[in-house]
């Protein structure tokens, strides 16, 4: 269906077109398709890769343990929050399984599990939520944008870095990565806009977990689907079932090879489910109900994915436990790096303010140099 | 902090131009010179914005190194951030003071914190030019002097000429420079004249520098932009009443060249600070503190401000009540007679 034969298309609304007025009539079908798209539990799921289905399984399970222990550390005190994506993983693998190396990630707070799949350290990936250094990695090296606290506001910066490379002729692909509620900012309208007029290669991944904190989807936006939002600025609505790691890795990796033949931006919705509270410090039960979440964790991602490729024959009780250690060595090494203090050095905190010190932050490093002197010595 | 332009001054191929003609030959010149600067906002292209400073770059440089943008201020500068994190040095204008507001979020939330959540990984060496200040008559939202937001927030270079030679020095060395540089224009000095070349532009300091541009005794007259011009014919018209003031055009709020203001105070042990800007809360009030925490000996009177009221801008047909003049700055510089 195209935009013009949307009911109510080209409404009374409209002023009256004076004489040089055309309608748009190079309007690509950009509507989402009404359900959600699947491949799990579908015939298509036939043609499924089966090495990177496998590897989508051993990640699911490593992503899995990774929000469990990730968890664990935040009861632990070691972190002092954690966003989890338990039942979200699929859209977190699959976002960092589509990209290339020359790709960048622009992740929100919540994704931390993207950013350690496309090969982060798990530490350095937590070390603002646990109060060291705000970005624990050269976001440059990695390929990754520091996780974004504010919401949306990592949108346009995605469009930016997209346009910037390919005015310098590099087939770059930016995948940037907000939450339902992120969708209502007025800095996802911008990059949006932005992007489908400067035709920017970049993916716009929306995560609909549902809620934003304790606020649910029906009072965020009264749009048909979050995927349609991409009609208004001339892209592509991609509509998919988030916890269907196939059918998320299919839809983002079309998504990306547009992108990168230069077809420019897509807008796509996981609809997904928040298994656990928003982070430590909420209660979740306020605001849902027991049955909604039991009837989510019927469509559990990983369950999803094992159940198909066991009874595709192409993993059996050896593959998940291979997966399952894979994990539990991640798991450690996590636990073991969460556990080291961070030394950090107070002087650090005027090192990178301005490429070059000014007079007021030298004034101000030799005030606290002197109080830790005198600490040491009193 | 570097000296930009340092290219002989040729008197001969001098004459007279506008501050807008020195910034739009800025441009020219680093765009030239630099194909990772990009210029954008709105209405940059085929107009070359509404005051002309981007005249002619589209037609120089093409639409891909001066873009017109949709228009929307967060979009800009975030757009500009991620083209900072590709190693683009982007130059944004945004239209008027007012209208810079949306873009807020993005500067204080990103642009001036960028370097230091990465540690030093992603510099972010944005210019954002903004036409600030009232004075041409102007309606609502076309004449603040937000300044002090802006100074406010670590992380942020603000610089302001005054001069037409500093138009492009300043200019130069923000783009040069590997910080964020809130770059304000005052905008009723667009069309102030001075004999300049752009072949060979004098050579002025950098950020972070201010210049004495009127030597003194009596008193140190503390200013910038759009209010360096008013102490100079203040500091005129002084003359008849007995002062010898001086004026000093601070050129960069941020880095603060307290050194340079702390010694003329020391020599004058008098001072005013003069700005558009609303006193409350304003760059006065933080330079004021400096000087009394460093010259508190050496002062023979408090230190005083001549600033724009604590309102909102006022209408066109008010705002010369509003706006520091001569008179309430000679008036201020009286009351520096301070009696015990
Ligand atoms: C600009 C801004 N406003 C408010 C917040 C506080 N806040 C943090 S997360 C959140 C809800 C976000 O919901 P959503 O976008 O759906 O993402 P989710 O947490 O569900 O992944 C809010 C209101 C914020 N981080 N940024």
């Amino acid at each position: 269906m195209t935009v013009q034969e949307l009911p109510g298309a080209g409404a009374s609304h409209r002023p009256t077109p004076p004489p040089a007025w055309r309608p748009r009539t190079d309007a690509a079908p950009l509507l989402p398709d009404p359900e959600p798209y699947r491949v799990l539990g579908t015939p298509a799921a036939e043609k499924l890769d089966p090495e990177l289905m496998r590897r989508c399984y051993a990640e699911l399970v490593r992503g899995r343990r990774y929000n469990a222990q990730a968890t664990a550390l935040t009861r632990q005190g070691r972190l002092a929050v954690y966003p989890s994506t338990v039942g979200q993983e699929a859209c977190e693998i699959a976002a960092a399984l589509v990209l290339e190396e020359r790709d960048w990630l622009f992740p929100s707070y919540r994704d931390t599990l993207a950013a350690v799949a496309r090969g982060l350290d798990p530490v350095q990936a937590l070390t603002l939520l646990r109060g060291d250094w705000h970005t624990g990695y050269d976001p440059r090296e990695h390929r990754i944008a520091p996780l974004c606290t504010p919401l949306a506001t990592q949108l346009p910066h995605a469009v930016g870095l997209a346009h910037a490379a390919r005015l310098r002729g590099d087939d770059v692909v930016a995948l940037a990565m907000v939450g339902d509620g992120g969708t209502s900012e007025g800095d996802f309208h911008e990059a949006l806009n932005f992007a489908a007029v400067w035709k920017a290669p970049v993916v716009f991944l929306v995560q609909n977990n549902g809620f934003a904190i304790s606020v649910p989807l029906a009072k965020q936006t009264a749009a048909p689907t979050l995927a349609h939002k991409a009609v208004g600025y001339g892209m592509p609505g991609r509509l998919v079932d988030g916890n269907d790691i196939a059918a998320v890795h299919e839809v983002l990796s079309e998504a990306v090879r547009r992108a990168r033949a230069g077809g420019g931006p897509t807008l796509v919705e996981a609809v997904t489910y928040r298994m656990e509270a928003h982070t430590n410090a909420d209660d979740a039960t306020r605001y849902r109900e027991d049955s909604e979440v039991a009837a989510w964790k019927a469509h559990d991602p990983v369950e999803l994915l094992e159940r198909e490729l066991t009874a595709r024959g192409l993993l059996d009780a050896e593959g998940i436990q291979q997966a399952k250690d894979a994990a539990e060595v991640m798991a450690a090494a996590l636990r073991e790096g969460m556990n080291a203090d961070p030394v950090l050095d107070p002087m650090d905190l005027f090192a990178h303010v301005y490429a070059e010190q000014t007079d007021r932050l030298r004034e101000q490093a030799a005030l606290l140099r002197a109080e830790l002197e005198a600490g040491a010595e009193g | 902090m570097t000296t930009v332009a340092a290219k002989p001054v040729s008197k001969a191929a001098a004459k007279p131009a506008t501050m807008a003609q020195a910034l739009n030959r800025a441009l020219r010149d680093a765009m030239a010179e630099d194909p990772t600067v990009h210029v954008m906002g709105e209405d940059v292209g085929a107009l070359g914005g509404v005051f002309r400073i981007t005249d002619g770059l589209v037609k120089e440089f093409g639409e891909d190194r001066c873009t017109d943008t949709p228009l929307a201020e967060a979009g800009i500068l975030g757009a500009a951030v991620g083209m900072a994190m590709y190693g683009l040095r982007p130059v944004v204008e945004m239209q008027f003071d007012a209208f810079a507001y949306p873009a807020f979020e993005q500067l204080i939330s990103h642009v001036s914190r960028m370097r230091n959540r990465t540690r030093g990984a992603m510099p972010m060496p944005i210019t954002i030019r903004v036409p600030y200040g009232g004075g041409i008559g102007g309606v609502e939202h076309h004449s603040d002097s937000s300044e002090a937001y802006y100074l406010a927030t670590p992380g942020l270079h603000v610089v302001t000429p005054a001069t037409v030679e500093d138009a492009y020095g300043l200019m130069r060395a923000a783009i040069a420079s590997d910080d964020p540089v809130i770059f304000l224009e005052p905008k009723r000095l667009y069309w102030s004249k001075a004999d300049w070349s752009p072949e060979a532009p004098t050579a002025v300091p950098g950020i972070g520098k201010a210049l004495v541009r009127r030597a003194g005794t009596s008193a140190t007259l503390i200013t910038y932009g759009p209010s360096l011009p008013v102490c100079l014919e203040a500091a005129e018209a002084a003359r008849e009443e007995g002062w010898d003031l001086e004026v000093l055009d601070l050129r960069s709020l941020v880095p603060f060249d307290e050194e340079t203001v702390v010694a003329a105070v020391r020599r004058t042990g008098r001072a005013v600070v003069v700005h558009e800007a609303n006193g409350f809360g304003g760059p006065g009030a933080e330079i004021a503190a400096r000087i009394m925490e460093r010259c508190f000996h050496h002062l023979e009177a408090p230190v005083l401000r001549v600033t724009g009221f604590d309102i909102p801008y006022p209408p066109p047909m008010l705002e010369k009540h509003h706006l520091p003049g001569v008179d309430r700055i000679l008036d201020t510089v009286a009351r520096l007679q301070w009696e015990n």
